[in-house]
């Protein structure tokens, strides 16, 4: 288990943090263990990229970051939050208000427009469809997509959808972004730009976010890289580490 | 959320045209088929509904239905009328006879002879002639579509002759009256024309009617005349479901209809079943990031419920058209008289394609509410 945090951030509260955190799934002989025992801080206004091979723990690591799995052992704290403590509409909650998600399939609704799918986080928390769609058109030409509002995800692009699905997962202002592998169905080009919007729109100041990749080529937007490695996290290094500015 | 629901639900037109098909197609072949059970069953005792100014019907003890009377004696008349609670007591006769046409043709005929005096029994609606001329020699009334099966359609010419039995028989009226369990006329004679109408016997009595004094409790006297008398006495509610009850358990008619309606309601819950199965397992990513956005099970839940009904609201109300489509196109055909749409199969087929659309998506929904939300994280 090895534990590395950035020695300028050590002061800071951290905005995600987990402790221990194994994951088993199956019983008996058919157990495999996805964590073994992970600790890991993030902390805000920073691109944290979680890195590895396939199969390393990545997505699991991820899916309990974001409150959609339960760890084994171990604990999560999130934005000031013990999950273990959130069960059932309490925890469904917590993630509708402060977790937003991108999709390495997008997982846009088919029948709705750009629009639609963009406002459908609003939607789902009670906002009138006018007021959401307003917003949806802001944020959507704030990701370049202005000019295909009315567009069904059948007529967009990979990249564009993916554009919508990270509107989506904006709008409803999230303080943790959990992208997994946004770039994995984009080609180089489309996926550095999704990348490189991810990197300028969604990280700010108060939100964390987290992107689940093993694209080598987008590493350099990282501002701290996670590497796992069959279960556990191996390295920590931050931009600075790396050599970048 | 709901509105979400909906788009999901009319954003794929082929799925929700097949869905909605499913369900009118059920609700339908249901509706039509409980309908027309229910009138060619209630036909089976329409004639003892179309005696409206008696309450109760004495009978030999081995009759089974309507149209199965041996004959009773004649002092049997007197001894219903000297029960006490007996207001009057008539003669009545009901059986089939053989009715040779002008042309040789001939038909099988229900013949009812009604008491010569009082005409207990008779037929309410006259389309032409007179009921009063029934008193003439010979003189008998056809129903509407008996007149249909004997000289077809066309303008309807009273005086035509014809035998009964090889007896002389003159038309004199034509009637509306309830259809029976077959397509068979019905003939309307006076008891008296009646019996040299009937098969040589030595009785031909085999209905007494009765009616009950005021005050007189109909279901009381019926016991009273039975024990006074020994013969069996049903008020019309009995006599009517007794007969219905004996085609029910001795037809092939309900076993048929059952199967029919049992198609339906299972060939709905198959293609709406399957097809919103596949609606929802085709869109689990999609309910899966709904759900990962915030939605709780419950919401997923009413979200496919919301679906199922708005499906089973317009399918329903399509299937339900169709029949009443049916119905009123074929309103005027004579073999179809007396079949109609009833509520009891309207309301049947609403609460059966309910079970339909709620069960399939309770089954379904359960692919989605025990869906990990972190479904959506693997690709």
């Amino acid at each position: 288990m090895v534990t590395m945090i950035e020695p300028r951030r050590k002061q800071a509260i951290a905005a995600v943090s987990c402790t221990g955190v194994t994951k088993e799934f199956g019983t008996a002989d058919a157990k495999t263990i996805a964590l073994r025992g992970v600790d890991l801080s993030v902390h805000a206004g920073q691109l944290s990229l979680l890195v590895g091979p396939s199969g390393c723990g990545k997505t699991t690591l991820i899916s309990i970051i974001a409150g959609l799995l339960n760890p084994t052992q171990g604990s999560v704290n999130v934005l000031g939050t013990e999950l273990s403590r959130l069960t059932g509409r309490a925890l469904v909650e917590f993630r509708a208000r402060n977790i937003g998600f991108v999709f390495q399939q997008y997982n846009l609704l088919p029948a709705l427009s750009a629009t639609e799918n963009a406002a459908v986080p609003l939607i789902i928390a009670g906002w009138p469809r006018a007021k959401a769609f307003a917003k949806a058109r802001e944020i959507l030409a704030s990701v370049g997509l202005g000019d295909r509002l009315d567009s069904l995800p059948s007529q967009l692009s990979s990249g564009q959808q993916q554009r919508v699905a990270i509107a989506r997962a904006l709008i409803n202002e999230p303080r943790l972004l959990v992208c997994d592998e946004p770039t994995a169905a984009l080609d180089a080009r489309a996926g550095h730009t999704v990348m490189e919007l991810i990197k300028e729109v969604a990280v700010q100041p108060g939100r964390t976010v987290i992107v689940v990749t093993h694209d080598s080529r987008v590493y350099e937007l990282g501002d701290r890289i996670v590497e796992m490695s069959d279960g556990r996290i191996e390295r920590v290094q931050g931009s600075s580490e790396r050599g970048e500015t | 959320m709901y509105w979400i629901a909906l788009r999901m639900l009319t954003g794929d037109r082929n799925k929700y045209l097949a869905l909605i098909f499913g369900v009118s197609f059920a609700t339908l072949l249901m509706t039509n088929q409980v309908s027309i059970f229910m009138g060619i069953i209630t036909r089976t005792g329409n004639q003892i509904l179309e005696v409206r100014d008696a309450e109760i019907w004495v009978m030999d003890n081995r009759v089974r239905f309507l149209d199965e009377a041996p004959p009773l004696q004649d002092t049997d008349l007197l001894r219903v009328r000297g029960v006490p609670g007996v207001a009057w007591a008539v003669r009545h006769y009901k059986g089939t006879v053989q009715a040779r046409l002008e042309d040789g043709n001939t038909r099988g005929v229900l013949l009812t002879g009604l008491d010569d005096e009082s005409m207990v029994g008779a037929p309410h609606e006259m389309i032409v002639g007179d009921l009063a001329d029934l008193k003439k020699p010979d003189a008998v009334i056809v129903d509407k579509a008996g007149y249909e099966w004997m000289w077809g359609d066309g303008p309807y010419q009273l005086g035509r002759t014809f035998q009964i039995n090889d007896r002389r028989a003159v038309l004199v009226g034509v009637c509306k009256v309830s259809s029976p369990f077959l397509s068979t006329p019905i003939a309307y004679t006076r008891f008296s024309q009646a019996a040299r109408f009937a098969p040589r016997g030595r009785n031909v009595m085999n209905y007494i009617l009765v009616k009950a004094q005021d005050g007189v409790d109909a279901d009381a006297l019926c016991r009273q005349i039975e024990e006074r008398t020994g013969r069996a006495a049903l008020t019309q509610s009995q006599f009517f479901w007794k007969t219905i009850r004996y085609f029910l358990g001795s037809t092939g008619i309900p076993v048929n209809f059952g199967i029919t309606i049992a198609l339906g309601f299972i060939v709905g819950a198959a293609v709406t079943g399957q097809t919103l199965y596949l609606f929802i397992v085709e869109n689990l990513k999609q309910f899966g990031a709904l759900k990962a956005m915030g939605i709780p099970n419950w919401g997923i839940l009413q979200m496919v419920l919301m679906q199922a009904l708005l499906i089973g609201g317009i399918g329903y109300g399509l299937g339900v058209g169709l029949c009443a489509l049916f119905f009123t196109v074929t309103a005027n055909q004579t073999q179809l008289a007396g079949l109609h749409m009833t509520w009891v199969a309207i309301l049947g087929t609403g609460l059966a394609v309910l079970i339909i659309v709620v069960a399939t998506s309770i089954f379904s929904a359960r692919r989605v509410l025990v869906l990990e939300p972190a479904i959506v994280f693997r690709g």
